[in-house]
């Protein structure tokens, strides 16, 4: 009980904030297209957040980390298509599997790769999202229905706004538990100090690779979404250029602050589609001269970020009682 | 009963020998100061004890029981902690938070504790952060547990380093060079926190320190090394007329103490 009494202000500004876009999704103000990119930043936020335990608490650089998402998304689309998943009840269960499938990927590569030092891992995860997109791109020679590089088709649409929002609200607290818990200090410490951390007695490897673990879990849930919100999948939404996407979404948040996380998830997504309706389609290309400059603006205001290491009240995202 | 027996214990780096063939034995509750020149291997044994580093020879029993393989984050729980000679203090955490995270690695709560707040999830955190401000009360810290550990002065993180040290109730605390870049008044501080925390808590301790002062007034027994072995070893007032320190070591610093 304490998990939802420990979070009462957290809830009630979710209960609040879901109120409104149910009631603006009902007016039939905002068209479908608009819907979607809203359910999507809800996406963009929980597969951050995974990047966030991994990178802004644990200080494990990770490249890769839409890899993992892809790897959700796959499994929940070719688990659906296997077991006939069409209506809501069943596709709770698939959302979770597409989790812990990127879940146990992410331990299974973390076990090797988390001994790495900083520089050594990003190229290791780098490598492993690249994997992860040929394998992907050549998925149908395997499994024809996974389409490789036409394209899983054909995925029911079943994420809606209550499926969207609410999994992130529950993720996003179990999440703040984890983080005000010894486990999340065990992450903290190991990113200032990972030899003071040993020396006190914090098992870094275990930590570690449980942070990773639960990091790729939130992606591949993510992804789950991401594929019963589109119902179309293809290897390049995917690849590096997504990864760096959530990379950016963490920094300029700011590292190790799920508060952060939310906001920059929503401002990103708001940028990136705002300029593709906002500007004429002559001038979309010019998307990628604004974004940048926008981003060197953010950092030069906040150069580590919206709330680094801070969580905001309003939310209520501290501790609590 | 012997806390801490180490024998034959070496360690290279490269061409380096930086402990060759170290042996001596450290009584319970006794304090043991080490002293010697710059490079003689004072850290490097401290880092073998708590098994950062692995020896090429020797070994180390600690009431009885050998500690090579056991894995370095077990020190900590077997009664083994250490502070260090750069401060090592986890700056993006609070003051408090740099005790609380050693005593919930010590008195934890598992994983669905944590995800869904459980009694024994609030009954854990709150006495660890009781056992916390006990601690910083005890160093005349407590009114900044809540800063950053990298807003205290440097006097103030070396008390925080010492702090730490003692939150897990440890049985061998082994302190290295905690007078490092203090200035006289400060150590004449320090050297009055040491002897409080030798009488609060039962310890047994092992002591690396450039200080003389410190040295020769907290410890029990002193060792001096050189070279990565030991050159001499006896109560503070024979290590001072033995000639081989004064001609390897002491000279004129003698005098001052
Ligand atoms: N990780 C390492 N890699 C290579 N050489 C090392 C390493 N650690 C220590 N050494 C070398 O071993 C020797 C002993 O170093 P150590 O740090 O133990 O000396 P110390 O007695 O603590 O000196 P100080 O009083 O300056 O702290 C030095 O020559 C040092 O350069
Ligand atoms: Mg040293």
């Amino acid at each position: 009980m304490s998990f939802f009494t420990s979070a009462k202000r957290f809830l009630l500004c979710s209960i609040i904030a879901y109120l409104i876009l149910k009631g603006l999704f009902l007016s039939g103000f905002l068209t479908e297209y608009i819907q979607q990119i809203i359910l999507f930043s809800f996406i963009a936020i929980l597969t951050s957040l995974g990047l966030n335990v991994i990178y802004g608490y644990t200080g494990q650089f990770s490249l890769g980390h839409a890899g993992f998402y892809g790897i959700g998304a796959y499994t929940a689309a070719y688990l659906g298509a296997v077991f006939k998943v069409e209506s809501i009840f069943s596709f709770l269960p698939i959302l979770f599997l597409g989790g812990a499938a990127a879940g146990i990927v992410g331990y299974a590569v973390g076990v090797p790769i988390l001994r790495l030092r900083d520089d050594f891992l990003a190229i290791a995860t780098l490598g492993f999202g690249i994997l992860v997109r040929v394998l992907l791109d050549n998925s149908d020679r395997a499994i024809e229905i996974l389409g490789g590089s036409r394209g899983f088709i054909g995925i029911p649409k079943i994420v809606n706004l209550e499926i969207a929002f609410f999994t992130m609200v529950f993720l996003i607290l179990v999440t703040r538990n984890l983080i005000f818990s010894r486990y999340g200090l065990f992450w903290q410490c190991i990113k200032d100090d990972e030899l003071a951390a040993t020396a006190f007695g914090i098992n870094t490897a275990r930590m570690k690779l449980m942070a990773f673990t639960y990091g790729c879990f939130l992606a591949g849930v993510g992804g789950a979404l991401y594929a019963y919100l589109y119902s179309f999948l293809h290897p390049s939404n995917f690849d590096f250029l997504r990864s760096i996407d959530f990379l950016i979404i963490v920094i300029v948040g700011g590292m190790g602050s799920i508060t952060g996380t939310i906001y920059a998830g929503l401002l990103w997504v708001t940028v990136i589609e705002g300029l593709r309706i906002g500007l004429p389609a002559q001038a979309l290309e010019f998307r990628w001269v604004l974004i940048p400059i926008f981003l060197i603006m953010v950092m030069m205001w906040k150069p580590f970020g919206l709330l680094a290491r801070r969580e905001s009240k309003f939310l209520g995202l501290g501790k609590g009682e | 009963m012997k806390a801490l027996e180490v024998s034959g214990l070496k360690k290279s780096f490269g061409g380096v020998q930086a402990v060759d063939g170290l042996a001596f034995s450290v009584e319970e509750y006794e304090t043991l100061g080490i002293i010697g020149p710059n490079g003689a291997g004072k850290t490097t044994l401290f880092n073998l004890i708590t098994g950062l580093y692995r020896p090429d020879a020797g070994e180390v029993l600690f009431f009885g029981r050998r500690l090579d393989h056991v894995p370095a984050h077990r020190l900590a729980h077997l009664g083994i902690t250490r502070t260090f000679q750069n401060l090592r203090l986890f700056n993006g955490l609070t003051v408090s938070q740099n005790l609380t995270a050693p005593i919930l690695g010590m008195h934890g709560y598992g994983l669905s504790s944590a995800v869904f707040r459980r009694r024994r999830y609030f009954k854990q955190e709150r006495s660890a952060e009781e056992k916390a401000h006990v601690l910083l009360e005890f160093f005349q810290l407590a009114d900044k547990g809540s800063l950053g550990a990298n807003n205290l002065s440097y006097g103030e993180q070396r008390k925080l380093e010492l702090a730490r040290a003692l939150s897990t109730n440890p049985r061998l605390l082994l302190i290295d060079e905690p007078g490092a870049g203090m200035n006289p008044r400060e150590i004449r501080d320090l050297l009055a926190t040491l002897r409080q925390v030798k009488e609060h808590f039962r310890l047994t301790i092992v002591l690396i320190e450039h200080q003389m002062g410190l040295v020769m007034n907290l410890s029990d027994r002193v060792l001096v090394m050189d070279f990565g072995e030991k050159i001499a070893e006896g109560t503070p007032a024979e290590v001072r007329k033995d000639r081989k320190v004064i001609e390897a070591y002491l000279g004129d610093e003698l005098k001052t103490c």
